[in-house]
């Protein structure tokens, strides 16, 4: 190696410029989710604190794990992950409200049932 | 066909010559093995994303319906600490990520280093973890069923000497926004589910943790061994992987559990 930036045969070797730039970009996001999390932003907390994560998450997977110089392929396992992870959320969302009444007014019954035993 | 040369040839030496060292007899290039590799364990990645997606899901159902529990149950965790925690990952995702170019590049001295680093940022994790978890074994702030939980229904089944210790349970120096002695007993009896999901979504990527420094350990002692150079670094580009999908769950287990204003 007598260049030490040179390339690698297998794989990218990123510069180390770009990991310390990432890193305290990283670290800069972290700084910024405590502080709008200490802060009341009026129902919009938890879409803020999302939108943040999700900036890191993305800085991580793009550099850190090599998926901007990755084969594509790669990154749409890791997408299609993401995306099933999505319609898990989805549908549960959708069912537990769907039952909850029930389970609720179930839960109430339960709770005079064990009064009245007493 | 050849077969008779090359069985006698194998028959030597195990490997044939003409290939790199490194190669398993099964790929035809480096480049080959290396992508094959790299399928494998974005694949492996894939499962574990769906893994911790079902406790997600749990965390997601249990706020979607009892927004205010999850809402007053948050100012039981440290913050700091959190945050804290989150640095130290981070920068050992960043040290693990500079020991890929290390392995890439042939630089084993840093490599060893970095390694090194990533390995003590895994336990410092570890340790603020452990003294987390040891404070809400101390306060009772503990998932329903647990025996010394003072998230009961009844208060006076919460034993004495959790009662005795807790500063959650009578918010004796008012850091709390109430006392969970005085709270409506069913909402009490609530808490403990928001430290159901917390306990497993954190214990389980604490497990996580755990097996990322047994393979950190192994990469370590592997890279002392003079395993690793620019031609076989496989293993250490995979482990990094795993080890950033660890910070990158982390990234969202933080601001999930411990900001909710």
């Amino acid at each position: 190696m007598s260049n030490h930036d040179s390339e690698s045969h297998l794989g990218h070797v990123l510069p180390l410029g770009l990991l310390l730039k990432v890193f305290f970009g990283l670290v800069a996001l972290t700084v910024l989710t405590v502080w709008t999390g200490s802060m009341d932003l009026h129902g919009f907390d938890l879409s803020v604190a999302l939108i943040i994560a999700t900036c890191k998450a993305s800085l991580v997977c793009l550099f850190f794990m090599h998926l901007k110089y990755d084969r594509p392929f790669n990154g749409m396992i890791f997408l299609f992950s993401v995306l099933m992870v999505g319609l898990f959320l989805a549908f549960l969302a959708l069912d537990t409200h769907q039952y909850q009444g029930q389970i609720k007014a179930k839960m109430a019954d339960d709770l005079h049932a064990l009064e009245a035993g007493e | 066909m050849s077969t008779t040369t090359t069985v006698a040839h194998e028959g030597g030496h195990g490997h044939s010559h003409d290939h790199p060292k490194h190669l398993a007899h099964h790929f035809e290039t480096l480049d080959q093995q290396f992508d094959a590799g790299k399928l494998g364990i974005w694949t492996f990645l894939l499962t574990e994303v769906l893994f911790f997606s079902a406790l997600f899901v749990a965390y997601t159902v249990y706020r979607s319906n009892y927004p205010e529990v999850w809402q007053f149950a948050s100012q039981y965790l440290n913050t700091q600490l959190g945050a804290t925690n989150t640095l130290v990952l981070l920068l050992s995702s960043f040290t693990f990520a500079w020991g890929v170019r290390n392995a890439m590049l042939g630089q084993i001295g840093l490599l060893k280093m970095n390694l090194a680093i990533t390995l003590l940022c895994a336990g410092g994790f570890m340790g603020i973890k452990y003294m987390e978890y040891s404070h809400k074994f101390h306060e009772g702030t503990l998932w329903s069923g647990n025996e010394d939980t003072i998230f009961r229904l009844h208060a006076e089944d919460v034993p004495e000497h959790i009662k005795e210790h807790s500063h959650a349970w009578d918010n004796r120096d008012g850091e709390f926004s109430a006392a969970v002695r005085d709270l409506d007993p069913e909402f009490r009896q609530k808490l403990g589910i928001f430290f159901g999901v917390y306990f497993c979504l954190t214990g389980l990527h604490g497990i996580h943790v755990l097996i990322g420094m047994l393979l950190l350990l192994w990469l370590l002692l592997r890279s002392m061994r003079g395993d690793f150079g620019p031609d076989n670094f496989n293993a250490i580009d995979f482990g990094a992987l795993y080890w950033h999908l660890v910070d990158l769950i982390w990234i969202f287990l933080f601001p999930l559990l411990y900001l909710i204003s």
